[in-house]
């Protein structure tokens, strides 16, 4: 038998492994820098971040070009040599001409495409919109999708049969089906909304189509947590308090949905640069003179077999990022999730 | 081996010198079991007893080795009728140790079993897993368990579905399970604590009778000292993870060696003490450091008793349970059924009653957070709550507050106490945000916490602290009365004396009127005033503290209370004959009338219900 020494008895459980008073922001981003994983690939996201920012600098200073005019008759210096942007193809009848491919260098690093614009640097300026349309459609979906989950899912009722079954209705439609067809009535035309006018080619039109077509998918989640928050211990306890309903709203309710929208939001992104790369690809999307990771794409599907350069660097970043995202998104989900094995 | 195996005959378990750590986050390797020895002979029960996280539960997941290798390591000895448990293969464990030479039953019956396969299936698989046979003969033989372990009309429930049973039959399924494979060594993990009082004897019974019938070993670990004087034959007593003490459980229960385990019996409730005390007692203070003993001091405070505060009568709250294609109501829940009482200013009357009764509905439908329909009449010293709603409801509910049983789930997680504690104040226009936060502050130290830890959150605070927290919070709206829901079931015995001594501190010194709701006899007889027992939604006894626990009339009363584990070792129950009772259910068609209830008045202010002339 072991007899216990009386410095170990006291019970009181402060003051022992618990120092500061910790919030909830604070243990999230304890949890995060705590993983490898979520660093290591939001340092990665970082760096491409950081890539498609300084797009204009590459573009005028490294690549001395303008990746949105046609560059069909320039010429560039190659090893010593000045060679012509679109050669003449040395196959076949020799009708026709191809485009440079990679130099490695600093001009035309990863070659011409079909109108011998610099792929480089038309990258940057692809992802820029890409990243942009991702994100920004994800703050939309998130938005939307957090006040239509949490109007059907506190007010209940007639409220909530209406809202659920337009939920419903939208999550009927493939997504690719309804972002076509809503890219077809809204491209092409020139919006006058009051002061704002958005030409058919602004960013804003496939960033409110994404952003529109998930919203079911975060809108159901979000409206059965805020039914079991309803429901919850501390939410009947503020009403036994006699505490109104709009701060039971704001205080009780939505600072615990939070944690459910911002599980969402990596994965969200990452699922949107596939969607806006998609519509791109199948020319609704993006539409030039704009450039995104999709429309790239499209460009080199021409020349798969001359120059898969064009085809494979937008492929690759696509696909680089969107698995970053979905790393992070993990471990976030780990974190915030207190059932889970990481989160503890 | 050492001089104990020398011993005849071998212990079936021994346990040497174990320790088990835990690697926590970033790599840290933290001791949770120190240095335990335990040995078992065939036969015998050893409880392993400690408040929560004490290790207890971790002795057990170690010797069946039940722990994840990757997170926990493992030391000392651990031998299973000669075999040593450490040096096998997990397959070996699978093969030939675990539900061969070891069972194992948990505390929660309702999430053990697996919901879609019947009874049936799952003690056959049980039985086949290890012994092949025929289909008929493990069915024969599943019956026979069935009966073994007394689940009444064992042939025609085998082919039903957990949900089917009651928490008491499916913890013997558990157990028929268990003894499938004639194990040499049972272990039960809290195996009555989420089960009823009189429940939970008759599983004690059956534990009993088993156990003597196979010759198994049993280790039974549990926090619930009236269980221990029940069951084993020898106590080990852990705290943190080291063996406090351990001896024949007469020994640790008469002559209790450390100041631990002194404290330890202190603090646990006994029922019985309370016999011809006029006024609620405190419990006695504990001294967990040198086991020292203050006795409790009285109530010196008497309730008022010229008018009462809250005046129930014919209070009704029913349930809907819809189905079919239109949702249309198909049953009700009658889960409160005709209940009526009054409690008087600075009184504690307790509702006391099994899970199910229908006391929490009741607590909850007087300040119309029940969520079911509600009918009768709530009057609040003149105003009638059932009349009103909206603002006028938010209003009044600052008069009756209630302190729930989980303080966890009850705190917001993303709020600090000093919001949580000043929100309800502001929210009814107190006064400023300064004051909110100077009353905070005092009430604080009321609860006996520091006004520093006002910056803290929930989850940074012990069961027992946030339980305070809870008081705290109800305090800041200066209620009339408190309904305090199971609040201190889930504290360990020495926090639950703590937090029962503070309510009854707060009843003296300010006057508040309890409606105490609890299934734990033993507290309910120290803070009483009055007690009302309920049954299937009614009140099938009310009256004086006194008069229910001494002279109870009404039969479901005095199985109650005889059901009630006492923590004295020599005064064991002996109820072996009894049949288990089938769970009886307040589920009824749309078209049921409940019987208009009598009750007749056997003393002053002691009311049973006449069952003979209004039975249904």
């Amino acid at each position: 038998m072991t007899s216990v020494s009386t410095d170990k008895l006291p019970p009181s459980p402060i003051g022992e492994g618990v120092s500061a008073p910790d919030g909830p922001w604070k243990r999230l981003l304890a949890g995060l820098l705590s993983s490898p994983t979520a660093v290591l690939s939001g340092i990665g996201l970082i760096l491409i971040l950081i890539a498609v920012l300084l797009a204009p600098l590459y573009a005028n200073h490294v690549a001395h070009t303008d990746p949105f005019r046609s560059g069909l008759s320039a010429k560039i210096e190659v090893e010593g040599k000045t060679v012509p942007v679109m050669q003449r193809s040395t196959e076949g009848l020799g009708l026709g001409v191809t485009p440079i491919g990679p130099t490695w260098s600093g001009e035309y690093m990863l070659g011409a495409d079909t109108q011998g614009r610099d792929v480089m640097a038309r990258m940057l300026y692809g992802g820029r919109s890409s990243l942009l349309i991702a994100a920004a459609s994800t703050v939309l979906t998130l938005a939307l999708a957090a006040i239509i989950g949490v109007a059907a899912g506190y007010t209940g009722g007639l409220v909530d049969g209406v809202l659920s079954n337009l939920i419903d209705m939208m999550w009927a439609f493939p997504v690719y089906l309804l972002a076509i067809s809503l890219s077809i009535v809204m491209i092409g035309k020139t919006f006058v909304l009051g002061p704002i006018e958005l030409s058919s080619s602004s960013l804003i039109i496939p960033i409110t189509i994404i952003g529109l077509v998930y919203v079911p998918y975060v809108a159901r989640p979000v409206r059965g947590r805020v039914m079991t928050i309803k429901n919850s211990e501390f939410v009947l306890a503020a009403r036994g308090l006699g505490v109104r309903r709009h701060r039971i709203l704001m205080r009780h309710i939505l600072p615990n949905v939070l944690s459910t929208l911002i599980v969402f939001a990596p994965m969200l992104t990452a699922l949107n640069i596939v969607t806006e790369s998609a519509l791109s690809f199948l020319s609704v999307g993006v539409q030039a003179p704009n450039a995104s990771w999709g429309t790239i794409l499209q460009d080199g599907q021409s020349l798969l077999y001359s120059r898969p350069t064009v085809a494979l660097a937008p492929g690759i970043a696509i696909m680089v990022t969107v698995l970053l995202l979905n790393l992070f998104g993990d471990v976030l989900r780990d974190v915030l999730d207190p059932k889970s094995a990481r989160g503890r | 081996m050492t001089k104990s195996s020398e011993k005849t005959p071998a212990p079936v378990l021994s346990v040497r010198g174990l320790s088990v750590s835990f690697r926590g986050a970033r790599g840290v390797w933290s001791e949770v079991v120190r240095g335990l020895d335990l040995e078992i002979g065939a036969g015998e029960t050893v409880a392993l007893v400690g408040e929560s996280g004490s290790g207890k539960s971790v002795t057990s997941m170690a010797i069946t080795r039940l722990l994840d290798p990757e997170t926990s390591r493992l030391g000392g000895s651990i031998l299973l009728d000669g075999q040593d448990i450490l040096a096998l293969s997990e397959e070996d464990m699978v093969s030939r140790i675990r539900g061969q030479k070891v069972a194992m039953i948990f505390q929660e019956p309702m999430t053990s079993l697996h919901p879609i396969y019947t009874i049936g299936d799952q003690i056959t698989e049980a039985l086949t897993v290890h012994s092949p046979m025929s289909k008929a003969q493990a069915r024969k033989q599943a019956i026979e368990l069935m009966q073994r372990v007394r689940i009444p009309n064992a042939e025609a429930r085998i082919s039903d579905f957990p949900h089917a049973f009651s928490g008491g039959m499916r913890q013997r399924v558990m157990i028929a399970m268990a003894l499938a494979s004639r194990p040499k060594l049972l272990i039960a993990d809290e195996p009555t604590t989420a089960l009823d009082v009189t429940v939970q004897g008759e599983i004690l019974d059956l534990l009993k009778d088993l156990q003597e019938e196979f010759g198994m070993a049993m280790l039974f670990i549990t926090h619930d000292m009236g269980v221990v004087a029940e069951v084993a034959d020898r106590t080990v007593v852990m705290l943190r993870g080291d063996m406090v003490e351990s001896g024949t459980t007469a020994q640790i229960f008469d002559a209790p060696v450390q100041p631990y385990t002194k404290g330890l019996l202190a603090s646990v409730p006994k029922l019985g003490t309370m016999r011809g005390e006029p006024v609620p007692l405190r419990f006695p203070v504990v001294n967990m450091a040198n086991g020292s003993v203050t006795p409790g001091t009285k109530l010196d405070r008497t309730p008022d008793t010229a008018a009462p505060l809250l005046k129930i009568r014919d209070l009704v709250t029913r349930f809907d349970m819809r189905g079919g294609l239109l949702q249309r109501r198909v049953a009700q829940v009658h889960a409160v059924e005709d209940v009526s009482f009054d409690i008087y200013p600075g009184e504690t009357l307790s509702l006391v009653g099994e899970s199910g009764c229908g006391k929490s509905t009741t607590g909850k439908s007087l300040i119309q957070l029940s969520g079911g329909r509600s009918s009768g009449s709530v009057d609040l010293s003149g105003t009638e709550l059932f009349d009103t709603s909206g603002e006028k409801l938010r209003r009044l509910r600052r008069r009756i507050q209630m302190i729930p049983q989980d303080p966890l789930a009850s705190l917001s997680p993303r709020m600090t106490i000093s919001e949580a504690l000043t929100e309800p104040f502001l929210e009814h226009r107190m006064g400023s945000r300064a004051e909110a936060l100077q009353k905070a502050e005092r009430l604080m130290r009321q609860v006996g916490l520091q006004p520093d830890m006002l910056a803290r959150f929930p989850h940074e605070f012990s069961g027992g602290q946030r339980q305070r927290l809870c008081v705290a919070r109800a305090l800041m709206l200066d209620p009339e009365i408190i309904i305090a829901d199971e609040s201190v079931s889930a504290l360990d015995v020495s926090v639950k004396a703590q937090v029962v001594n503070l309510l009854m501190d707060i009843q003296q010194n300010l006057g508040i009127a309890f409606l105490f709701i609890s299934h734990d006899i033993a507290v309910v007889e120290r803070i009483s005033h009055r007690i009302a027992v309920m049954y299937l939604g009614e009140i099938v006894e009310i009256g004086p503290r006194s008069a229910i626990m001494e002279r109870p009339a009404h039969p479901y009363t005095r199985r109650l209370i005889e059901a009630v584990a006492v923590p004295d070792p020599s005064r064991r129950h002996s109820r072996r004959s009894q049949e288990p009772q089938e769970l009886k259910t307040p589920l009824h068609p749309m078209s049921y009338v409940p019987p208009k209830r009598r009750y007749i008045e056997i003393a002053p202010g002691h009311l049973v219900r006449d069952d003979v002339t209004t039975a249904a």
